[in-house]
Protein backbone atom coordinates (compact mmCIF):
# COMPACT_ATOMS: atom_id res chain seq x y z
CA UNK A 1 0.00 0.00 0.00
CA UNK A 2 1.56 3.48 -0.34
CA UNK A 3 1.36 5.63 2.43
CA UNK A 4 1.76 9.43 2.97
CA UNK A 5 5.32 8.79 3.13
CA UNK A 6 5.61 7.68 -0.38
CA UNK A 7 4.31 11.34 -1.90
CA UNK A 8 6.18 13.31 0.97
CA UNK A 9 9.33 11.55 -0.03
CA UNK A 10 8.54 12.03 -3.83
CA UNK A 11 7.80 15.69 -3.07
CA UNK A 12 11.45 16.00 -1.19
CA UNK A 13 12.97 14.31 -4.62
CA UNK A 14 11.14 16.87 -6.93
CA UNK A 15 11.96 19.82 -4.60
CA UNK A 16 15.61 18.72 -4.32
CA UNK A 17 15.43 18.44 -8.43
CA UNK A 18 14.47 21.67 -8.66
CA UNK A 19 16.74 22.67 -6.74
CA UNK A 20 19.57 21.21 -8.49
CA UNK A 21 17.90 22.54 -11.59
CA UNK A 22 18.55 25.98 -10.23
CA UNK A 23 22.06 25.63 -9.32
CA UNK A 24 22.56 24.05 -13.01
CA UNK A 25 21.11 26.87 -14.41
CA UNK A 26 22.03 30.02 -12.86
CA UNK A 27 22.32 32.02 -16.44
CA UNK A 28 19.27 30.95 -18.10
CA UNK A 29 16.39 32.58 -16.53
CA UNK A 30 13.70 30.88 -18.50
CA UNK A 31 14.76 27.55 -17.12
CA UNK A 32 15.29 29.53 -13.41
CA UNK A 33 11.07 30.18 -14.09
CA UNK A 34 10.72 26.70 -15.04
CA UNK A 35 12.27 25.13 -12.00
CA UNK A 36 10.54 27.61 -9.65
CA UNK A 37 7.54 25.90 -11.16
CA UNK A 38 8.89 22.61 -10.37
CA UNK A 39 9.45 23.76 -6.83
CA UNK A 40 5.95 24.99 -6.54
CA UNK A 41 4.52 21.55 -8.24
CA UNK A 42 6.66 19.51 -4.72
CA UNK A 43 5.03 21.95 -2.63
CA UNK A 44 1.82 21.00 -4.32
CA UNK A 45 1.93 17.53 -4.22
CA UNK A 46 2.98 17.57 -0.52
CA UNK A 47 -0.33 19.70 0.37
CA UNK A 48 -2.95 17.41 -1.46
CA UNK A 49 -0.94 14.28 -0.21
CA UNK A 50 -1.68 15.76 3.31
CA UNK A 51 -4.95 16.99 2.13
CA UNK A 52 -6.15 13.06 1.24
CA UNK A 53 -4.60 11.24 4.04
CA UNK A 54 -6.00 13.45 6.33
CA UNK A 55 -9.17 14.00 5.03
CA UNK A 56 -9.56 17.56 5.20
CA UNK A 57 -10.39 19.93 2.24
CA UNK A 58 -8.74 22.98 3.49
CA UNK A 59 -5.24 21.19 1.69
CA UNK A 60 -6.80 21.48 -1.92
CA UNK A 61 -7.85 25.18 -1.25
CA UNK A 62 -4.38 25.98 -0.09
CA UNK A 63 -3.23 24.22 -3.69
CA UNK A 64 -5.74 26.40 -5.76
CA UNK A 65 -4.59 29.73 -4.49
CA UNK A 66 -1.00 28.25 -4.91
CA UNK A 67 -1.91 27.40 -8.60
CA UNK A 68 -3.44 31.19 -9.06
CA UNK A 69 0.07 32.72 -7.57
CA UNK A 70 2.18 30.89 -9.73
CA UNK A 71 0.35 31.69 -12.72
CA UNK A 72 0.11 35.14 -12.03
CA UNK A 73 3.88 34.81 -11.41
CA UNK A 74 4.93 33.14 -14.14
CA UNK A 75 2.97 35.67 -16.58
CA UNK A 76 4.89 38.83 -15.01
CA UNK A 77 8.03 37.19 -15.23
CA UNK A 78 7.97 36.54 -18.91
CA UNK A 79 6.58 39.54 -19.65
CA UNK A 80 9.60 41.23 -17.80
CA UNK A 81 11.71 38.76 -19.41
CA UNK A 82 10.02 40.19 -22.85
CA UNK A 83 10.42 43.55 -22.11
CA UNK A 84 14.47 42.61 -21.21
CA UNK A 85 14.96 41.53 -24.14
CA UNK A 86 13.80 44.05 -26.03
CA UNK A 87 16.36 46.35 -24.15
CA UNK A 88 19.18 44.67 -23.98
CA UNK A 89 18.94 41.37 -26.97
CA UNK A 90 19.61 38.73 -24.38
CA UNK A 91 18.34 36.60 -21.11
CA UNK A 92 22.31 35.60 -19.88
CA UNK A 93 21.69 36.46 -16.18
CA UNK A 94 25.48 38.13 -16.40
CA UNK A 95 23.86 40.70 -18.84
CA UNK A 96 21.20 42.19 -16.11
CA UNK A 97 24.17 44.14 -14.06
CA UNK A 98 22.63 47.30 -15.33
CA UNK A 99 21.11 48.15 -11.86
CA UNK A 100 24.13 48.12 -10.60
CA UNK A 101 25.24 51.11 -8.23
CA UNK B 1 -3.45 -11.57 -11.55
CA UNK B 2 -4.34 -11.00 -8.12
CA UNK B 3 -0.97 -9.41 -7.46
CA UNK B 4 -1.79 -6.94 -9.83
CA UNK B 5 -5.54 -6.62 -9.07
CA UNK B 6 -3.95 -6.38 -5.28
CA UNK B 7 -1.16 -3.56 -6.26
CA UNK B 8 -2.78 -1.65 -8.71
CA UNK B 9 -2.82 1.60 -7.11
CA UNK B 10 0.93 0.89 -5.86
CA UNK B 11 2.13 0.33 -9.42
CA UNK B 12 0.49 3.35 -10.77
CA UNK B 13 2.25 5.60 -8.49
CA UNK B 14 5.38 3.88 -8.73
CA UNK B 15 5.32 4.30 -12.83
CA UNK B 16 3.82 8.07 -11.82
CA UNK B 17 6.65 8.48 -9.62
CA UNK B 18 9.41 7.59 -12.08
CA UNK B 19 8.06 9.25 -14.85
CA UNK B 20 7.45 12.29 -13.09
CA UNK B 21 11.04 12.44 -11.50
CA UNK B 22 12.52 11.38 -14.86
CA UNK B 23 10.47 14.24 -16.44
CA UNK B 24 12.05 16.83 -13.98
CA UNK B 25 15.43 15.57 -14.03
CA UNK B 26 15.07 16.53 -18.10
CA UNK B 27 13.50 19.59 -17.66
CA UNK B 28 16.99 21.03 -15.19
CA UNK B 29 19.34 19.28 -17.84
CA UNK B 30 17.85 19.64 -21.56
CA UNK B 31 20.15 21.81 -23.80
CA UNK B 32 16.94 23.09 -25.71
CA UNK B 33 14.54 25.57 -23.42
CA UNK B 34 12.15 23.66 -26.31
CA UNK B 35 13.05 20.53 -25.07
CA UNK B 36 12.97 21.85 -20.87
CA UNK B 37 9.30 23.42 -22.26
CA UNK B 38 7.81 20.05 -23.03
CA UNK B 39 9.46 18.18 -20.40
CA UNK B 40 7.67 20.54 -17.95
CA UNK B 41 4.23 19.53 -19.40
CA UNK B 42 4.79 16.14 -19.05
CA UNK B 43 6.05 16.47 -15.62
CA UNK B 44 2.66 18.70 -15.01
CA UNK B 45 0.46 15.81 -16.64
CA UNK B 46 2.16 12.71 -14.51
CA UNK B 47 1.91 15.44 -11.39
CA UNK B 48 -1.84 15.46 -12.46
CA UNK B 49 -2.49 11.36 -12.69
CA UNK B 50 -0.77 11.23 -9.39
CA UNK B 51 -3.12 14.09 -7.97
CA UNK B 52 -6.20 12.00 -9.68
CA UNK B 53 -4.60 8.85 -7.33
CA UNK B 54 -5.28 11.43 -4.34
CA UNK B 55 -8.65 11.57 -5.29
CA UNK B 56 -8.06 15.32 -5.98
CA UNK B 57 -9.59 15.54 -9.33
CA UNK B 58 -10.92 19.14 -9.99
CA UNK B 59 -7.48 20.62 -9.74
CA UNK B 60 -5.88 17.60 -11.28
CA UNK B 61 -7.89 18.63 -14.02
CA UNK B 62 -7.63 22.85 -13.53
CA UNK B 63 -3.43 21.56 -13.43
CA UNK B 64 -4.06 20.17 -16.87
CA UNK B 65 -5.85 22.96 -18.10
CA UNK B 66 -3.97 26.13 -16.82
CA UNK B 67 -0.12 24.67 -17.10
CA UNK B 68 -0.30 22.59 -19.60
CA UNK B 69 -3.06 24.40 -21.45
CA UNK B 70 -2.25 28.10 -20.74
CA UNK B 71 1.04 28.67 -18.53
CA UNK B 72 3.45 26.16 -20.60
CA UNK B 73 1.95 27.04 -23.87
CA UNK B 74 3.17 31.11 -22.85
CA UNK B 75 6.72 29.53 -21.92
CA UNK B 76 6.69 27.89 -24.99
CA UNK B 77 5.15 31.11 -27.27
CA UNK B 78 8.11 33.38 -24.79
CA UNK B 79 10.45 30.79 -26.09
CA UNK B 80 10.01 30.49 -29.16
CA UNK B 81 9.90 34.69 -29.59
CA UNK B 82 12.98 35.39 -28.24
CA UNK B 83 16.08 34.97 -29.95
CA UNK B 84 18.24 32.98 -27.76
CA UNK B 85 22.09 31.93 -27.84
CA UNK B 86 22.37 28.68 -26.01
CA UNK B 87 25.78 28.13 -26.54
CA UNK B 88 26.64 30.79 -24.46
CA UNK B 89 24.08 30.34 -21.75
CA UNK B 90 25.10 26.50 -21.95
CA UNK B 91 28.98 27.49 -20.61
CA UNK B 92 29.87 26.69 -17.18
CA UNK B 93 27.02 25.03 -16.52
CA UNK B 94 28.37 22.13 -14.59
CA UNK B 95 30.54 24.86 -12.39
CA UNK B 96 28.08 24.57 -9.79
CA UNK B 97 27.09 20.77 -10.29
CA UNK B 98 28.89 19.41 -7.29
CA UNK B 99 27.38 22.05 -4.41
CA UNK B 100 24.07 21.74 -6.02
CA UNK B 101 24.02 18.35 -5.54
CA UNK B 102 25.63 18.51 -1.78
CA UNK B 103 22.95 20.87 -1.41
CA UNK B 104 20.51 18.60 -3.06
CA UNK B 105 21.58 15.35 -1.14
CA UNK B 106 21.26 17.25 2.31
CA UNK B 107 18.08 18.28 1.96
CA UNK B 108 16.76 15.19 0.46
CA UNK B 109 18.30 13.03 3.68
CA UNK B 110 16.71 15.90 6.09
CA UNK B 111 13.27 15.61 4.36
CA UNK B 112 13.27 11.64 4.52
CA UNK B 113 14.19 11.42 8.00
CA UNK B 114 11.71 14.05 8.86
CA UNK B 115 8.93 12.74 6.28
CA UNK B 116 9.58 8.92 6.21
CA UNK B 117 7.89 6.08 7.25
CA UNK B 118 8.53 6.47 10.87
CA UNK B 119 6.62 9.34 11.37
CA UNK B 120 4.19 9.17 8.64
CA UNK B 121 3.80 5.62 7.70
CA UNK B 122 0.81 3.57 7.22
CA UNK B 123 0.78 2.73 11.08
CA UNK B 124 0.37 6.84 11.84
CA UNK B 125 -1.67 7.77 9.06
CA UNK B 126 -3.51 4.84 7.64
CA UNK B 127 -5.10 4.94 3.55
CA UNK B 128 -8.48 6.29 4.10
CA UNK B 129 -11.13 4.15 2.88
CA UNK B 130 -12.42 5.41 -0.83
CA UNK B 131 -15.03 7.50 -1.43
CA UNK B 132 -18.20 5.93 -2.45
CA UNK B 133 -19.68 6.41 -5.70
CA UNK B 134 -20.96 9.76 -6.97
CA UNK B 135 -18.72 11.48 -4.88
CA UNK B 136 -17.89 15.12 -6.40
CA UNK B 137 -14.50 16.56 -5.11
CA UNK B 138 -15.56 19.86 -7.23
CA UNK B 139 -18.72 20.09 -5.64
CA UNK B 140 -16.95 19.43 -1.85
CA UNK B 141 -14.52 22.19 -2.46
CA UNK B 142 -16.51 24.37 -4.10
CA UNK B 143 -18.53 24.12 -0.72
CA UNK B 144 -15.20 25.74 1.00
CA UNK B 145 -14.01 27.73 -1.10
CA UNK B 146 -17.40 29.85 -1.57
CA UNK B 147 -18.02 29.95 2.23
CA UNK B 148 -14.90 29.70 4.77
CA UNK B 149 -12.51 30.91 2.24
CA UNK B 150 -14.68 33.34 0.14
CA UNK B 151 -11.97 36.17 0.75
CA UNK B 152 -9.03 34.69 0.59
CA UNK B 153 -10.99 33.28 -2.91
CA UNK B 154 -11.44 37.51 -3.70
CA UNK B 155 -8.00 38.29 -3.47
CA UNK B 156 -6.89 35.44 -5.60
CA UNK B 157 -9.07 36.97 -8.11
CA UNK B 158 -7.68 40.48 -7.53
CA UNK B 159 -4.19 38.85 -7.89
CA UNK B 160 -4.84 37.56 -11.50
CA UNK B 161 -6.47 41.05 -12.01
CA UNK B 162 -3.14 42.45 -11.30
CA UNK B 163 -1.55 39.84 -13.19
CA UNK B 164 -3.33 41.02 -16.34
CA UNK B 165 -2.77 44.44 -16.34
CA UNK B 166 1.11 44.03 -15.46
CA UNK B 167 1.48 42.03 -17.95
CA UNK B 168 -0.13 44.43 -20.55
CA UNK B 169 1.39 47.14 -19.05
CA UNK B 170 4.84 45.35 -19.23
CA UNK B 171 4.85 44.15 -23.28
CA UNK B 172 2.72 46.87 -24.61
CA UNK B 173 4.45 49.24 -26.80
CA UNK B 174 3.53 51.97 -29.07
CA UNK B 175 5.59 50.96 -32.30
CA UNK B 176 6.73 54.04 -34.42
CA UNK B 177 5.55 53.17 -38.22
CA UNK B 178 2.24 52.28 -37.22
CA UNK B 179 -1.01 54.39 -38.20
CA UNK B 180 -3.44 54.03 -35.28
CA UNK B 181 -6.77 56.28 -34.83
CA UNK B 182 -6.93 58.15 -31.29
CA UNK B 183 -10.84 57.48 -30.62
CA UNK B 184 -11.00 60.71 -27.66
CA UNK B 185 -9.53 62.69 -30.65
CA UNK B 186 -12.75 61.42 -32.65
CA UNK B 187 -15.41 62.02 -30.32
CA UNK B 188 -14.03 65.07 -29.68
CA UNK B 189 -14.36 66.69 -33.06
CA UNK B 190 -17.30 69.42 -33.36
CA UNK B 191 -19.31 70.25 -36.72
CA UNK B 192 -17.27 73.25 -37.56
CA UNK B 193 -14.00 71.37 -37.58
CA UNK B 194 -14.96 69.57 -40.42
CA UNK B 195 -17.92 70.76 -42.50
CA UNK B 196 -17.12 74.23 -44.21
CA UNK B 197 -20.16 75.78 -46.34
CA UNK B 198 -18.82 77.47 -49.05
CA UNK B 199 -21.49 80.33 -50.66
CA UNK B 200 -20.79 80.99 -54.66
CA UNK B 201 -22.99 81.93 -57.36
CA UNK B 202 -24.94 79.02 -58.94
CA UNK B 203 -23.82 80.57 -63.13
CA UNK B 204 -23.62 78.46 -65.73
CA UNK B 205 -27.05 76.94 -66.04
CA UNK B 206 -26.31 75.21 -69.41
CA UNK B 207 -26.51 71.15 -68.90
CA UNK B 208 -22.47 70.24 -70.24
CA UNK B 209 -24.19 68.09 -73.39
Amino acid sequence: MIGLSHYLVLGALLFAISVVGIFLNRKNVIILLMAIELNLLAVNLNFIAFSHYLQNLSGQVFVFFILTVAAAESAIGLAILVCLFRSIQSIHVEDLGSLKG
Amino acid sequence: MTFLTTHFASILFYAFAGVLLLAALRVITARNPVHAALFLVLAFATASALWMLLEAEFLAIALVLVYVGAVMVLFLFVIMMLDINITRLRQGHLDYLVPGLIVAGIMVTEMTMVLGGRKFGLLDVPVPAPREAGYSNTRDLGLVLYTDYVYAFEIAAVILLVAIVAAIALTLRQRKDTKFQDPALQVLVRRQDRVRIVTMPADNPEKPS
